[in-house]
């Protein structure tokens, strides 16, 4: 589903705090599976993530998205593909403060100038699935982290991506959240999602759901086998 | 259409609740906006509408009056001079004028009082003079005459103007009352007013005029009109000037305010793009942001400024504004405003603020949106 060859990505160059985040990687990851990018902090997984789910472009490489070259595309293309294409669960959940839990739910398909009417319902059934609907009102700041979780969950679905991206997920959740993240990512897995997750959490690469792990470290792929 | 219609509506909608997130900021914007908006509106509607009042009382002004001097004073005229101007070709007809002032010194307000064959007997007053003097239909007044005695009249009745400065402080007489009050001699008159029979003789005519009797001068209505244009334009430029350092300072602070994301604003803009919003989609958002505050504050500015000079006789800076022609007894504005002044007020207001609104929030959504998986 996507092909990365030989990707480079060096952030500030020409500058001394020049710094290469990625040095040759290339890896293909097949659709409807779960991959989990494991390796410590600086080895490049968020970076790889930022590339995957075209946020950045590399300095050098091709990454191929169903076939289609999706690196060199002018701004509004890789925006359009992230928009309907990815889903993205952030590690500080990054959801916007001040506004309701429904808002920040629908926030992704205000852009696609759907009626608000039928966006509210799909929210809402997003919510009712993740049992949220008692705080649909709420502001996200009042939420507890399991919640503000399942709220960047139920945000990362509402454009039905086929594709969805968890940087560090359970990093801010203990053992038993942990635990329900990774049967959610098993009921994406069930209904045909890629999942794509960067973690050095053993609660997520140790799971069963998962189907590959690539290890990475100082910006390369030491080991990929898989789970 | 559909489509784009509701996409706007729904970052619109997240506008407005943008705002209200940060009420504490966009508060205080509007207001200080709200009053810079009233301030420059208060003045564009005061110089129009007294501008306005001038064309109005000029409409009725005769072609050209003409008036006797005697070492540069205004002084009464000869009747006999009425015929001599009458006999200059193109001259339709001449008509003398006995008019004056008079202060009441218990109002303490400057009447104009004025001959008229309307009021063969008593007075007829202005609506602002009725109203001071609390004198209707009927009531019985008293005006001290040039002897120091006070005479008393009867109120015939009160009229309206379309121009408040006239019926203001205006007080129509009989002929006959008007010599006695003031003590001026038949055969005298204060003005003739001369009706030309082609309106584009008129500066000839007035130069014969001039030839025929040095004495006098002849007071054009275009150069009237010229005068007044003159009077208020420079008056409100005065305003205008002290103005423009509050404009300055406004725009200072507005600029501040609109154009210095704050990180948490800079996060926000990361976040919806990263969540699939593209660069234009945060613009629009700030296009509506910006637009909203400023609409908001220039629609409340105009309203109140309308308020203040057409309700409440601009009582801010009427003072400055007439200087040392202040009017007695006080009158009302006739509303009148027209678009080409709400189009400059808006170009000057809404304008700079949407700009400077959308301005940084470009800088911040051009970044590569990966920069919020960093944070």
């Amino acid at each position: 589903m996507i092909e990365l060859e030989d990707i480079r990505k060096i952030f500030n160059a020409g500058r001394p705090n020049e710094f290469l985040a990625l040095d040759g990687i290339s890896l293909h990851i097949e659709a409807h599976q779960v991959t989990v990018l494991k390796g410590p902090s600086g080895s490049g997984k968020t970076t790889l993530l930022g590339l995957l789910g075209c946020m950045a472009r590399p300095t050098s490489g091709r990454i191929m998205l169903r076939g289609r070259e999706i690196a060199g595309l002018p701004e509004r293309f890789p925006t359009e593909i992230r928009r309907k294409t990815f889903g993205f669960i952030f590690q500080q959940f990054n959801l916007v403060k001040g506004i309701s839990v429904l808002e920040n739910v629908m926030l992704p398909a205000y852009p696609l100038g759907e009626r608000f009417s039928a966006l509210r319902q799909r929210a809402h059934g997003l919510l009712e699935m993740f049992n949220l609907m008692s705080k649909a009102a709420n502001r996200v700041e009042w939420l507890s982290g399991g919640e503000a979780q399942r709220v960047a969950i139920a945000r990362a679905l509402v454009n039905n991506p086929a594709i969805i991206i968890a940087d560090e997920p359970t990093a801010h959740l203990d053992t038993r959240l942990s635990g329900e993240f990774m049967d959610i990512i098993k009921d994406f897995k069930a209904v045909g999602k890629t999942i794509l997750i960067a973690s050095h959490d053993p609660i997520v690469f140790d799971s069963g759901v998962v189907d590959r792990v690539v290890e990475m470290r100082d910006g390369k792929i030491i080991a990929c086998g898989d789970a | 259409m559909r489509h784009f219609f509701e996409k706007q509506r729904n970052i619109l909608d997240f506008t407005l609740s943008s705002l209200l997130r940060r009420r504490g900021k966009n508060l205080a914007l509007v207001v200080v906006y709200t009053l810079v908006v009233f301030t420059l509106g208060s003045v564009m509607f005061f110089t129009q509408a007294i501008k306005k009042e001038a064309a109005l009382i000029l409409k009725e002004t005769p072609e050209i009056i003409v008036q006797r001097l005697v070492a540069g004073r205004h002084e009464l005229l000869p009747l006999d001079y009425r015929e001599k101007i009458r006999q200059i070709r193109g001259v339709a007809a001449v008509k003398e004028r006995l008019w004056g002032y008079y202060f009441d010194p218990v109002t303490r307000a400057n009447f104009t009082i004025m001959s008229s064959p309307l009021c063969e007997r008593g007075l007829i007053l202005g609506k602002g003079v009725s109203d001071l003097l609390k004198a209707k239909s009927g009531s019985i007044i008293s005006l001290r005459n040039h002897e120091g005695y006070y005479k008393h009249f009867n109120v015939r009745g009160v009229f309206d103007h379309d121009s408040a400065l006239v019926s203001a402080d205006l007080i129509l007489i009989s002929e006959e009352n008007f010599r006695t009050l003031f003590g001026i001699p038949d055969g005298k008159a204060t003005d003739l007013v001369v009706t030309v029979r082609n309106k584009k003789e008129v500066p000839t005519i007035a130069l014969k005029i001039f030839q025929l009797l040095p004495d006098t001068r002849s007071i054009v209505r275009d150069g009237i009109l010229g005068t007044y244009e003159a009077a208020f334009d420079w008056r409100g430029g005065i305003i205008l000037v002290i103005l423009a350092g509050a404009g300055l300072a406004f725009f200072i602070f507005a600029w501040d305010k609109a154009a210095g994301l704050s990180a948490e604003e800079k996060r926000e803009i990361g976040i919806l793009k990263a969540i699939g919003w593209e660069t234009s989609d945060v613009l629009q958002m700030k296009f509506w942001e910006g637009l909203s505050v400023s609409l908001c504050s220039f629609l409340v500015g105009v309203l109140l400024a309308y308020g203040h000079i057409f309700f409440s006789g601009a009582a801010f800076f009427k003072p400055a504004l007439m200087g040392w022609s202040t009017l007695y007894p006080e009158f009302r504005l006739t509303p009148f405003i027209s678009a080409y002044q709400i189009a400059v007020l808006f170009f000057l207001t809404v304008v700079p603020y949407t700009v400077a609104t959308i301005i940084p929030s470009w800088r911040a959504a051009t970044t590569d949106p990966d920069l919020i998986m960093r944070t």
